[in-house]
């Protein structure tokens, strides 16, 4: 079977493709990218799906680099297959999961299932495991073992690690596999039993802040110890001003670390969480203004390396209720894209070459993925956008288990068309069909 | 009558007329509470719950109280002796009391923003007795009440609210409706208790209460929790009774003048002396009674919207 995507607008700064290129997928690779592809007897070959990409963008399969797929142990919230479900759709060729599934990714036997059942899904899964033995913080996890089955990072996602002797360790083990380490920066201490970013609007509405400072001395700890063990430390889902400066400081350093933004920490802020709406209620907690601001011009400037969903599904119970007992967390997959076309493409702050860079090419640096993007004889993971398809977020219609999204009832223009992963269409909207194929 | 929504959960998003509206009525109810008969027909028939997730004397029996002095009939429910210690939610708990037909759902709260979740989900009115650290509107009103009956208005007035300002529901609902009768507003407390913008509020903060009560016509002296020591926000009791603790000397400087206030439960001799608690200058008892008026006037204000304003005389 071939298809060929004809007439969209191809961008991919990788392979510095920015213009009309017709693709030929063909056996799971792509056979041919060329500004016209002419076949013979095409319209009626019938071993030849045509996609007729006209005022489409494709890009590369897109990659979430900050994903939770909850299994095992949480399929109430999510499973490989949903959560893989909806990464296709929100387009999405392949996602990172974090190890923070019960049991914790902090050994082969986790990993390997992980593996096994991503294989059937709609979308490729890579595997972050853990640093500490159950992301509890005080032993090693088995790194070297973890890196044989095959992670991508190590991460205590979730459940920073407090013990300071313990992450510089950690660090400096991982080194010998060159895994960069995701960091969930959080000083738990500073944290408590907040559930809002600090500010006016905390003191408004009564809820028990997070301050800034709980992000940021970890940032700083964290920079100082990468510094130290010379090893790549990303920073996850960082959230404030002042983290962005101590990020910007230590790369004048020389410090190997690179970041990623969440697009709710990118377009809410505390204010949202009037109404004690949970779906508001996430961690990093969305910050001030002046905090969306800084991220955002940074985003633009070409600070940011990576947006990631930081996608957290949770039940409808979970999330129902009284706000400071309801879970931290956002579905974000499905309006990722949307959202950065919305706010950033549309708006002029960046362009298609910037969010590919964020969404594919800088997470698979990061993650030391070897993808070649698009071109003659890579693996055919494509990604097409509709950026004149409106459509209103509604909850009931997200593939994923997890309808905790704060962006219900935002209408977005732009929306993905099609995903497809490894030469097959494994998401189809043409015409509004909205179609999981695999 | 111009108290129009279905819920009254705090005086953040009740106006002037409003508040005036609820502080009259309040004191028709208060002549209610003066004579020998001191109960009225008015919510014969409607049904009050109080639904209490948190120990509380003073404002479940004031509420209890009021819907009885109207004739309303009152449940309580605490959380210690219901199905909540079952597991059951907050929203099935009250769908469970709605469908038992009640008109009017008290609800005390530790979670900010739980008697709006309550609105939103049950058609029955919701009255705020007190969500977490968010809002307290009835302690606020009797508070305003008494002030205002005291000293004759509340626009100008120098009000001084003391102690756990973080922690408060109390602070933050007086703060709301003082501003909007156009009453000055001060916070003092040790620096770790105030909490992060608070000026945004349209309040001065201070961290020295002799300064801060220069000038105060009325000083509210909040409740200090022993918990709020132990976690680290302040050194010793012994230290907070000294630079915030309200005493006979600081009364003295202060004059005689100034209205002494505190919503209870007192901690005597910690956040407030005795002497000054039971001074002449004190107004706490009259604040407890005074209670009772703002909620008969609450409870007649949401549960007997259809009934003429002639059946309460």
């Amino acid at each position: 079977m071939k298809i060929l995507i004809k007439n969209g607008r191809t961008v991919d700064p990788k392979n510095n493709l920015d213009g009309k290129y017709d693709i030929l997928i063909k056996d799971g690779r792509i056979e041919e990218i060329a500004e016209e592809i002419k076949i013979p007897g095409l319209t009626t070959d019938s071993s030849i799906e045509i996609i007729n990409a006209g005022g489409r963008i494709i890009t590369p399969g897109l990659i979430d680099m900050h994903t939770h797929l909850r299994e095992p142990g949480y399929e109430e919230k999510e499973t490989i297959k949903t959560g893989c479900e909806a990464a296709a759709a929100g387009g999405f060729a392949a996602v990172t999961a974090m190890p923070n599934s019960n049991p914790v990714a902090d050994n082969p036997a986790v990993v390997e299932h992980l593996k096994l059942k991503s294989t059937r899904s709609a979308v490729k899964v890579y595997s972050v495991g853990s640093i500490t033995k159950k992301s509890e913080g005080k032993t090693l996890a088995e790194i070297g073992t973890l890196a044989k089955a095959g992670v991508k990072a190590l991460s205590d996602d979730g459940q920073p690690v407090m013990n300071s002797e313990i992450m510089r360790r950690a660090m400096e083990y991982a080194r010998a596999f060159d895994l960069p380490i995701l960091s969930h920066c959080e000083d738990l201490n500073l944290s408590g039993d907040g559930v809002m970013g600090e500010g006016y609007y905390s003191t408004l509405f009564g809820l028990t802040p997070i301050p800034k400072a709980s992000e940021e001395v970890m940032v700083a700890r964290d920079i100082i110890l990468a510094e130290m063990t010379r090893i790549h430390l990303h920073i996850c889902h960082m959230s404030t001003e002042g983290s962005l400066s101590l990020v910007r400081d230590a790369r004048k350093r020389g410090v190997n670390v690179t970041c990623e933004v969440t697009p709710h920490h990118l377009i809410l802020t505390d204010k949202a969480v009037k109404d004690y709406n949970t779906d508001t209620k996430v961690n990093p907690p969305l910050r001030s203004k002046k905090d969306v601001e800084a991220l955002k011009q940074a985003l633009s400037e070409g600070e940011i390396d990576a947006v990631a969903t930081d996608h957290a599904p949770h039940t409808y119970e979970d999330k129902l209720g009284e706000y400071d007992q309801a879970a931290f967390g956002i579905s974000g997959l499905e309006t990722a894209v949307s959202l950065i076309y919305e706010n950033f493409i549309k708006t002029g702050l960046i362009g298609w070459n910037e969010l590919v860079k964020l969404m594919y090419v800088n997470p698979a640096r990061i993650l030391r993925l070897e993808v070649e993007g698009l071109k003659a004889g890579s693996c055919a993971d494509i990604t097409v956008f509709n950026p004149n398809n409106s459509w209103t977020v509604e909850k009931e219609k997200l593939k994923s288990k997890g309808k905790n999204t704060p962006f219900a009832g935002f209408e977005l223009s732009g929306k993905n068309e099609i995903t497809i992963v490894e030469g097959k269409i494994v998401y189809d909207d043409r015409g509004g069909k909205d179609e999981i194929l695999y | 009558m111009t108290l129009t929504k279905k819920d009254f959960l705090g005086l953040y998003d009740t106006d002037a007329e409003e508040i005036e509206e609820i502080l009259n009525t309040a004191r028709a109810m208060k002549d209610i509470l003066t004579r020998s008969v001191k109960k009225v027909p008015t919510l014969r028939g409607k049904t009050v719950i109080n639904l209490f997730y948190e120990p509380s004397t003073r404002t479940k029996f004031s509420f209890n109280l009021a819907a009885k002095r109207l004739s309303a009939d009152v449940m309580s429910i605490s959380k210690s002796t219901s199905s909540i210690t079952k597991g059951e939610s907050l929203l099935d708990t009250a769908k469970t009391m709605e469908v038992m037909g009640s008109d009017v759902v008290v609800v005390r709260h530790s979670s900010p923003g739980a008697a709006k979740f309550l609105a939103e989900n049950i058609s029955a009115a919701v009255l705020n007795a007190g969500d977490g650290a968010h809002s307290h509107p009835t302690q606020a009103l009797l508070d305003m009440y008494t002030i205002r009956e005291k000293l004759g208005r509340l626009a100008g007035l120098k009000v001084l609210i003391v102690g756990d300002i973080a922690h408060s529901r109390v602070a933050r609902s007086n703060i709301w409706g003082l501003k909007k009768m156009g009453a000055e507003v001060s916070v003092v407390g040790p620096l770790t208790l105030i909490p992060t913008e608070i000026e945004k509020m349209g309040v001065k903060v201070y961290s020295n209460l002799d300064k801060a009560l220069e000038g105060a016509d009325v000083v509210n002296i909040l409740r200090i929790q022993m918990e709020r020591q132990e976690s680290g926000l302040f050194p010793s009791i012994r230290e907070y009774r000294e630079l915030y603790g309200m005493n006979k000397e600081r009364l003295k400087k202060a004059g005689k003048d100034l209205l002494v206030m505190h919503p209870g439960p007192m901690n005597r001799g910690i956040e407030i002396e005795s002497s000054v608690a039971d001074s002449s200058q004190s107004v706490i008892t009259e604040q407890v009674k005074n209670g009772v008026a703002i909620r008969m006037a609450l409870l007649y204000l949401l549960a007997g919207r259809e009934i003429k304003n002639e059946d309460i005389d």
